[in-house]
């Protein structure tokens, strides 16, 4: 499985614009997604331009696994990123992801329109929601 | 003026120097993504040209100050400004008078302006309002509010397969309970315009009065409102390449006049005591409050530039951009053009199979192509084309063949990763 750091590794390299949105269209396709009956109103994340499904399981050591699902293929591969940063984590590991810096060492960070930023904050107030990390 | 000259016709004399054109408009020679900015985004909003920008300058440096009952110099040169803004209007549109000239905060507040006037003072439960498919959110949910309070309903004209209306059902639902026709003049999603003449025409016989949106028509076409005799016809400033917050209603003088007012407040009143009030005639019976001053005046300038181009000149460029973006985007595989009514405005709305319309525009914007993308504040017209959303490409006067190339380019390379 990928990981954060392979994935810095990856991105790395990838001087244009192509190869980045190439690469994570690719990841998008790699996103295991959501069963049908998981694409609720319950589990839709408001905000996005694309439609985005959450769901959260807490196990038993008390860390949330996290699947995401999307209509978008390029939503999809942003989805992957943010599951990489934040899925298995205790509430107080959640809370302590820099995803501005994640995503900007990824080189993503200036290709995320703002209403797409803007969504994408909202998958990611989500997860800290559900993980109960408290806000501020 | 006479009736030939406001033909759509390309005027006799100087070819269109779209070069010297976007000269006139700052922002396009701007770069996003480190590539030129291709903007194809004016159905939502278009550029402004730097004799608008200059006009609200001016004025703010020179000239302001409020309109209307001043006795100073700086009040009477802004009214003198303000007014001759709305004669600019008048004459662009070829309306009666400047009294049909209403200043609203654009073309939504327009409706809502009928709606809350017209709808709630001459309509009554059992009535009926015939509204189309392809309309704009702003021209459908002013009237569910009006037919919820007042037990009204919608009678809804259906479109083709190429997105036209269907006149001969528009015809079959003018019953003696419509009491309104109000339809866009020009889809902002499918480009189609629509027949006005036969619309007004059929409407009037059984004297149903008609309000036109002309938010996109305004734009692409030359609008002659004393040959269309629609009863209103609204558009926003914006669209128009003048600024935002300013927005137009027309409607037939005798008509306004009938109506109680809307909104109450200063500059709408002829005298007001604590037993009431009574009101001016339109148009200042319907403007409560200090108006958009600049806004208007930017218009103004918008309009003028637009005059000095020739509207028949800014449709016939736009025409050839729209048949050049059709021919080759119809050639990218997977597409599907959505709209293809005989005669439709420049604007392109597309699917690609496979693609979500979203992921489509993101790999754009990285190819410095701005487009709009979603339901388009259309959400009844995507249920009906059986889509949530597309790729909508809109051309202005100032966009290029070289441009379109490279907007055709760019889909091909988009759809490319995505498929």
């Amino acid at each position: 499985m990928t990981t954060l750091a392979h994935l810095l590794d990856d991105f790395e390299f990838l001087t244009d614009w192509e190869d980045r949105y190439r690469h994570l269209i690719e990841l998008g396709h790699t996103l295991p997604g959501l069963a049908e009956d998981e694409h609720t109103e319950a589990n839709r994340v408001t905000g996005c331009m694309s439609q985005v499904w959450l769901v959260a399981d807490q196990q038993p050591d008390g860390r949330y696994i996290f699947r995401a699902d999307s209509d978008g293929i390029i939503a999809k591969g942003l989805i992957a990123i943010v599951l990489l940063a934040y899925s298995g984590k205790t509430s107080a590991e959640i809370a302590a992801v820099d995803i501005d810096t994640i995503f900007k060492q990824l080189g993503l960070d200036q290709h995320l329109v703002v209403n797409r930023r803007n969504g994408f904050f909202a998958m990611v107030a989500r997860i800290k929601a559900l993980a109960q990390v408290p806000a501020h | 003026m006479a009736a030939a000259a406001r033909m759509n016709a390309p005027a006799q004399s100087a070819p269109y120097d779209v070069a010297a054109v976007r000269r006139d408009f700052p922002i396009l020679s701007r770069q996003v993504h480190g590539k030129p900015l291709v903007y194809l985004d004016n159905a939502a909003s278009a550029q402004k040209s730097r004799c608008v920008i200059e006009a609200m300058c001016q004025l703010y440096e020179q000239e302001y100050s409020n309109v209307h009952r001043g006795v100073h110099v700086l009040s009477g040169l802004a009214t003198t400004r303000f007014e001759a803004g709305r004669e600019t209007v008048r004459r662009f549109l070829n309306a009666a008078s400047a009294n049909e000239i209403v200043f609203t905060r654009g073309a939504t507040e327009a409706i809502n302006l009928v709606a809350q006037t017209f709808g709630r003072s001459q309509l009554t439960a059992g009535d009926e309002i015939i509204l189309s498919v392809l309309e704009h959110h702003a021209n459908i949910v002013p009237w569910q509010l009006l037919a919820q309070e007042k037990g009204l309903s919608l009678k809804i004209v259906p479109l083709d397969a190429r997105g036209q209306i269907m006149l001969d059902e528009y015809e079959a639902l003018l019953s003696p309970r419509v009491k309104l026709v109000a339809l866009a003049h020009m889809s902002n999603v499918l480009g189609t315009v629509l027949p006005v003449a036969d619309i007004v025409r059929l409407a009037h016989a059984r004297g149903i009065p008609v309000l036109l949106d002309g938010s996109q028509a305004v734009t692409h076409q030359l609008v002659d409102l004393q040959a269309l005799d629609a009863d209103f016809y609204v558009f926003s400033g914006h669209k128009l390449y003048g600024p935002t917050g300013v927005g137009v209603l027309y409607g037939k003088e005798a008509l306004l006049n009938t109506l109680p007012p809307w909104q109450g407040g200063g500059d709408m009143i002829e005298t007001v005591t604590f037993a009431g009030s009574t009101f001016k005639p339109a148009p200042q019976r319907f403007e409560a409050g200090t108006p958009a001053i600049a806004e208007v005046i930017g218009l103004a300038a918008a309009i003028e530039y637009l005059e000095q181009l020739g509207m028949g000149n800014v449709h016939a460029h736009e025409a050839m951009l729209l048949e050049h973006a059709s021919t080759e985007l119809a050639g990218v595989p997977g597409v599907t053009l959505q709209g293809t009514a005989p005669g439709k405005g420049a604007i392109i709305s597309f699917t690609i199979q496979g693609a979500h319309a979203q992921d489509i525009a993101l790999l754009l914007d990285q190819q410095g192509i701005a487009v709009r993308v979603g339901h388009h504040c259309c959400m009844p017209l995507m249920a009906h084309l059986g889509v949530t959303g597309t790729v909508r490409a809109s051309f202005g006067l100032y966009n290029t063949l070289d441009e379109v190339d490279g907007f055709v380019r760019a889909v091909r390379k988009a759809a490319e990763l995505l498929v």
